[in-house]
C-alpha cells in the first residue's frame, strides 16, 4: 500500500479506528500482565523467591511453596515431548515422503482433528480407558518386574500417576508438533532430494541425507512449540495425574501440575492462597512465555535462512 | 543398473514400515476417543439429555440442557464484541501494520495466543468476578474473550496479507476510497478465510473448560440472567465424570458426544468453506 498518509478524512477516520482496536488487544495484553502481577503481590511479599524452591502447600498454617507443581509440570511436559517428538516427526515423514497421494489428505486431516478435541474430553477418556489400560498392560507388570530394582518403576500402582498424564499429553501435542515438522519437512529443497535419489540413494538415505542435514533445527523449533503447548495444559493433566503434591521419582506416583493446582483450588480459595495461586499462574504464565519465545526465534531464523517462505 | 545390496534395502523397507507405524500411532487415538464416545455415550443419549435440568443421583432422566444453553449464551456473549475486536485489530495489522504500535500489537497477539487458556480464567476471575461479587456468564465471556481475540486477529491479518496488492491498487486507480476499498474490496476477497478462522475460534471456545471453572461456575438450574452463575457443556463433562457414581459418568460420555459432536461439525464446516472457495 501508498504509505503516504491519506488527506481523505474517512479514510483517517477508518484509520484511527483500527488503530483503536488494535491499541484495545494491546491494552487487554497489559492488562492481563498487570492482573497477575498485582494479585500475586501479596504472596511474593510474603514468600519471595522463596516460594519456587518450597514444597509447602498448607492452607491452614498459610504456608504455600510451588516446587511439587513445577517439578510435576516440567516432568510430565519433558516426557510428553520425549514420547510426541519420534512419533509425529516420523509421521510428517510418512506423509510428506512415502505415503502415497490418495493417503496424504486423510492421514493429515484425521492428525488435526485430534486438535480440534476439546481438552476436558481427552481428560474424560483418560480417566475411564487410558489409566485402566495403562495400569493392567503397563503399570503392573513393569512394578512387579523392574519396580524393586528401577525406582522410575516403583509401585504402588493406583492408576492415575505422573505417567498416564505424560502419555496424554503427548497425544494431544502430537498435531502440533506434526503440522509443524510438516512445514519444517517441506522447506527442503525437492532437487536435492531428487539428487540423491538420481545417485541411486534410497528413499530411506534420502531422507537421512537431506532431511537430517535441513530439518534438525526446524525440527527442534517444533519441539519446542510443543513444549509450550504441554506446560500450560490444564484439565486433561487435571483429571489423571492423581492431584498430590509430591516430588515423585517413579513414573507409577501421583504428582501435581501447576495448571492444575489453579484448577482444582483456585475457586474456593481465599487471600494468601490465593494470591499463592495466582503467583503460580504467573510463574506459568513467564515459562510458557519464554519457551514460546524460543520456538518463534528458531523457527523465524530457520525460514530466513532457507529463504523458502512457503 | 547396479543392484541394490540386501543391506541397504531391507533398512530402506525397515524404515518405510517404521514411519508408516508412527502415523498409525498418531492417528490411533482419535478412532480410540471415537469409538469410547460412541459406545458409551450413546446409550445415554436420549431427548431428556437435551431437554431436561440434572437431577441428583439416583433419579432417572437427568440432561444437560441448562449447559448447552449456557455454552451458547456465552459464546455467542463473547463473540458479539470479540469479533469486530479481533477483526478490526488483523485489519489495522495487515493494511496500516507499520510502525510500534504495530509491532507491539502483533508480539501482544502472538504472545497472548500461547498463554494457558487457564490463565484467563484468573484474568475472567480478578476483573469480572471480583467486582461484581459473584461468578456470572459476564466473567466467563470475558475469560474467553482474551482465547478468542488473539486467534482471529492473527487469521484475519494472514488472511488480508493473501490479498494480492494489484486488488488494492486496481480499487484505489478507480478512485475507490481506501477505507472502501479495505471494507468492501480486500475484507470481501478474505471474507471465507476468516470466517473459517472465525468458527474455528469458536469450536475452540465451546470446548474450553479451564477458563469457566471459577468465573461461570456451573448451575444446576436454568440460568435466567447474564450474572448468575452459569452452566457449560464442557464443565458438565467435568463434575460428571470426576465424580463417584457410575450413572454420573455415564452422562458424562454422553455430554462428551454431544460437546464433540457440535466441535467437529463447526470445526469441519469451517474447513468446507474455505476449500470451496478456492
Amino acid at each position: 500500500m501508498p504509505k503516504k498518509v491519506s488527506k481523505n478524512p474517512k479514510d483517517r477516520a477508518f484509520e484511527a479506528l483500527s488503530a483503536f482496536f488494535a491499541a484495545m488487544v494491546l491494552t487487554l495484553g497489559l492488562l492481563l500482565l498487570l492482573v497477575l502481577l498485582y494479585e500475586s503481590l501479596p504472596a511474593l511479599r510474603k514468600f519471595g523467591a522463596g516460594f519456587i524452591v518450597s514444597q509447602a502447600w498448607n492452607p491452614v498454617e498459610k504456608e504455600f511453596g510451588a516446587l511439587s507443581f513445577i517439578y510435576g509440570t516440567v516432568i510430565t511436559s519433558f516426557l510428553a515431548i520425549l514420547l510426541a517428538v519420534p512419533l509425529s516427526v516420523g509421521a510428517a515423514i510418512f506423509i510428506n515422503d512415502f505415503a502415497p497421494q490418495w493417503l496424504k489428505k486423510p492421514v493429515s486431516l484425521l492428525a488435526e482433528l485430534l486438535a480440534a478435541i476439546p481438552s476436558v474430553i481427552y481428560g474424560l477418556w483418560g480417566i475411564f480407558v487410558l489409566v485402566p489400560m495403562l495400569r493392567s498392560a503397563f503399570m503392573k507388570p513393569m512394578a512387579k518386574y523392574f519396580g524393586w530394582w528401577i525406582p522410575l518403576f516403583k509401585g504402588p500402582v493406583y492408576g492415575p500417576s505422573v505417567l498416564a498424564a505424560s502419555v496424554l499429553l503427548s497425544i494431544m501435542i502430537v498435531p502440533f508438533i506434526l503440522s509443524v515438522s510438516r512445514e519444517v519437512l517441506a522447506t527442503v529443497p525437492v532437487r536435492q532430494k531428487e539428487a540423491v535419489l538420481a545417485i541411486g540413494g534410497t528413499r530411506w538415505e534420502m531422507i537421512r541425507i537431506v532431511v537430517g542435514q535441513h530439518c534438525i533445527p526446524g525440527i527442534f523449533g517444533a519441539t519446542v512449540l510443543g513444549l509450550g503447548r504441554a506446560l500450560g495444559e490444564t484439565m486433561a493433566v487435571t483429571m489423571v495425574i492423581g492431584n498430590r503434591p509430591d516430588i515423585f521419582y517413579s513414573l507409577f506416583h501421583q504428582g501435581y501440575s501447576m495448571a492444575a493446582v489453579i484448577a482444582n483450588e483456585f475457586a474456593e480459595a481465599a487471600d494468601l492462597q490465593l494470591s499463592s495461586l495466582i503467583l503460580i499462574g504467573l510463574l506459568l504464565f513467564i515459562l510458557t512465555f519464554l519457551v514460546n519465545l524460543a520456538a518463534k526465534w528458531i523457527l523465524s531464523n530457520l525460514v530466513k535462512n532457507t529463504s523458502l517462505r512457503n | 543398473m547396479n543392484t541394490l545390496s540386501f543391506r541397504r534395502k531391507a533398512i530402506d523397507t525397515g524404515m518405510r514400515w517404521a514411519f508408516c507405524l508412527c502415523a498409525f500411532l498418531v492417528i490411533l487415538p482419535l478412532f480410540m476417543i471415537f469409538f469410547d464416545l460412541v459406545s458409551k455415550g450413546a446409550k445415554e443419549l436420549q431427548w431428556s439429555l437435551l431437554t431436561n435440568l440434572p437431577r441428583p443421583v439416583g433419579e432417572e432422566g437427568g440432561g444437560i440442557a441448562n449447559g448447552i444453553l449456557g455454552s451458547f449464551v456465552i459464546t455467542l456473549l463473547t463473540m458479539i464484541w470479540s469479533v469486530p475486536i479481533a477483526v478490526m485489530c488483523g485489519i489495522y495489522l495487515a493494511e496500516y501494520g507499520k510502525g510500534r504500535l504495530a509491532s507491539a500489537v502483533r508480539f501482544t497477539v502472538d504472545s497472548l495466543a500461547g498463554v494457558p487458556s487457564i490463565i484467563m480464567g484468573i484474568f475472567g476471575y480478578t476483573l469480572v468476578v471480583l467486582p461484581m461479587k459473584r461468578f456470572s456468564a459476564w466473567a466467563g465471556a470475558a475469560a474467553l474473550t482474551m482465547i478468542f481475540v488473539p486467534i482471529v486477529a492473527r487469521t484475519t491479518e494472514d488472511m488480508l496479507r493473501t490479498v494480492s496488492q494489484p486488488v488494492r491498487e486496481a480499487a484505489l486507480a478507480l478512485g475507490i476510497e481506501r477505507w472502501k476499498t479495505t471494507l468492501y474490496i480486500v475484507l470481501r476477497t478474505a471474507q471465507a478465510g476468516i470466517l473459517t478462522g472465525i468458527l474455528l475460534a469458536m469450536a475452540r471456545i465451546l470446548g474450553e473448560t479451564a477458563p469457566l471453572l471459577f468465573t461461570i461456575l456451573g448451575n444446576q438450574f436454568w440460568q435466567t440472567r447474564l450474572d448468575q452463575p452459569t452452566a457449560a457443556m464442557p464443565l458438565q463433562v467435568f463434575s460428571y465424570a470426576i465424580s463417584p457414581y457410575k450413572e454420573w459418568h455415564d452422562k458424562a460420555w454422553a455430554a462428551a458426544l454431544v460437546l464433540i459432536t457440535l466441535v467437529l461439525f463447526i470445526n469441519i464446516g469451517a474447513r468446507r468453506l474455505t476449500r470451496e472457495k478456492r
